[in-house]
């Protein structure tokens, strides 16, 4: 479906990208990994043809650069940084939704169930929303079309617990016939959403590894733990992910998008000395099996 | 073609948003109330009176201001905009990038074109209604410069914009240009380049290869047509081109200028990196 052949980025003196070869199959969800300068974003902005490179890049056998129209009518892009535009958040939508061929309404809708209401805010510039808000914002008009390649740059960075659930599950119903690419610094951020891991170095693929495909993107963890006395950075913490305090601050309650369990734990990680007991159990049927209790 | 236009639209609105928009609407606004005010309508200089008068003097204004203006925000936010990440976001939507280019051009020139020529309509709609009588041929004609010059500076400003990879460069440069232009407008640099041996028709040739002076010279014809004030060199000007001509010369070139450097600008655009 989308093929890097011997991909090579030059600004001036310096390499970016030093001859990317990568095959990309329908089905697959791949986490594009690497530190900062890595040669992630540069790699995404040869496939969104925005960079003139050396070797070939192919979508379905058509060139990006020379057939923008046709490969990005399929392309739904989330970048990490929200472009600060001054059109309201009206406009933006029916701009994109005109552009794309879309109805506006799908991409208002995927930014209900986000939990922000378009209406709202509709005659509010872009620029003005909040983080989380522009985030949600425009992963609704990335999935708010028929686009079977997603390309998200850190999309769920600025979500709350309750939106990248929500967004799972939109990722979810998608993941059958999409395409995607999530690219991240850290792979705990992702590594539950993915069946394939691509680390770039200086411009190199170091690492393409398959991995297991085994959590549900819309499962939800229903959590409580157990600490051993309260604590102010910890409340505040886990208050962030939506949790409940069940006694004294000692008990806390709430629930977690599955593909979120690493990161959650990875949080939680740095509390393992404040911790007494973690049970997490999954939501909904044929979920009796998978109970994790640590005590 | 749909997306030529929702590009138009898309940059009116960011320009209407914009503080530059402001600054630039109240300018020219404000020029024409001011003239109002101090009574220029009703004074009788040179044989001026009524809104030639006050046309004459906004004409001159707008010279001083447009080109520099118009180069600075271009590239200002056409450049800007390349660094802030819009370029990166709005060009992955299925957007063609000759509709992206050209929507763009027709959404800037609307707005830096339309507050200078309503200001200018707003005076000659005001004088309607206070019986000052209004020179609609001179103000015709003005129209026609000003689009002519706006659309030069809009283009030169774009071609700016696609070379320049920073909104600091870009402005640095136009900045250059805009004192070049300038530079030569000066009669005496003209005349100290001809002492020098230059042969006199190369130096009218360098004034009318500068956008800025054919428009002073062809508003100055507005109200001189035997260019008396511009001295011997318009001998050269009105042997070469006559008055017709020169001031069909007036909005041609700036036009034709404008539209080259644009369409620099865009095969430049095309074949780069984009964001």
């Amino acid at each position: 479906m989308i093929q890097f052949q011997q991909v090579v980025k030059r600004f001036r003196r310096n390499t970016v990208l030093t001859g990317i070869d990568l095959d990309i199959h329908p089905g697959e969800r791949i986490a594009l990994v690497g530190s900062n300068g890595a040669g992630k974003t540069t790699l995404i902005r040869c496939l969104l043809g925005e960079y003139v490179c050396d070797g070939k890049v192919f979508v379905d056998g058509l060139e990006p650069r020379s057939h923008r129209s046709e490969v990005l009518a399929r392309v739904g892009f989330v970048p990490q940084l929200p472009p600060p535009l001054k059109m309201p958040v009206g406009q933006l939508i029916r701009f994109a939704a005109s552009v794309c061929d879309s109805d506006p309404e799908r991409m208002r809708g995927i930014a209900r169930r986000l939990g922000l209401d378009p209406d709202t805010f509709r005659r509010q510039p872009f620029v003005k929303l909040s983080g989380g808000q522009k985030q949600k914002l425009l992963i609704s008009i990335a999935l708010g079309r028929d686009a079977d390649i997603l390309v998200l740059d850190e999309p769920a960075a600025n979500l709350d617990p309750e939106a990248r659930h929500v967004f799972f599950k939109i990722l979810a119903e998608k993941k059958d016939h999409a395409v995607m690419l999530i690219s991240s610094h850290r792979l705990d951020e992702v590594a539950s959403l993915v069946n394939r891991v691509v680390e770039m170095d200086r411009g190199r693929v170091v690492l393409d590894d398959r991995v297991a495909d085994t959590v549900d993107m819309d499962s939800v963890l229903e959590v409580r733990l157990t600490t051993a006395r309260p604590e102010e950075a910890f409340t505040r913490t886990i208050t962030e992910w939506g949790f409940l305090d069940a006694g004294d601050g000692k008990i806390w309650e709430g629930r977690v998008a599955g593909p979120d369990r690493l990161r959650f734990l990875g949080m939680l990680s740095r509390y393992a000395g404040l911790i007494n007991g973690i049970n997490m159990e999954e939501e909904g049927e044929g979920a009796d099996a998978r109970v994790t209790r640590l005590a | 073609m749909k997306s030529l236009w929702l590009t138009a639209l898309a940059d009116i609105t960011e320009s209407l948003r914009a503080r530059w928009f402001m600054v630039y609407t109240a300018i020219f606004g404000g020029l024409v109330v001011l003239l109002f005010v101090f009574g220029l309508t009703e004074s009788r200089i040179m044989g001026f009176l009524g809104l030639s008068r006050l046309l004459t003097v906004f004409i001159q204004l707008t010279m001083a201001i447009l080109p520099v203006f118009v180069l600075i925000t271009t590239v200002r936010s056409v450049a800007g905009d390349r660094e802030a990440g819009v370029f990166e976001y709005l060009l992955s939507l299925p957007i063609t990038l000759s509709a992206w280019f050209w929507g763009k051009i027709i959404g800037r020139f609307t707005v830096i074109f339309l507050p200078v020529f309503l200001a200018m309509a707003g005076a000659a709609a005001w004088a309607t209604l206070k019986d000052i009588p209004v020179p609609w041929d001179d103000f015709f004609y003005y129209t026609g410069l000003l689009l002519a010059l706006a659309w030069c500076f809009l283009g030169i400003g774009m071609l700016i914009s696609t070379v320049a990879r920073s909104a600091d460069v870009a402005q640095g440069a136009v900045f250059i240009i805009w004192l070049t232009l300038v530079l030569f407008l000066d009669l005496i640099l003209l005349g100290i380049m001809i002492k020098e041996h230059l042969p006199p028709e190369s130096a009218v040739a360098i004034a009318l290869a500068n956008p800025l002076q054919v428009f002073r010279i062809a508003a100055m014809m507005m109200f001189d047509p035997q260019l008396v004030m511009l001295g011997p060199a318009a001998y050269i000007i009105l042997d070469t081109f006559g008055e017709p001509g020169f001031m069909t010369y007036a909005i041609a070139y700036p036009l034709a200028l404008g539209t080259v450097a644009a369409t620099g600008g865009y095969f430049l655009f095309r074949r780069g990196d984009l964001p």
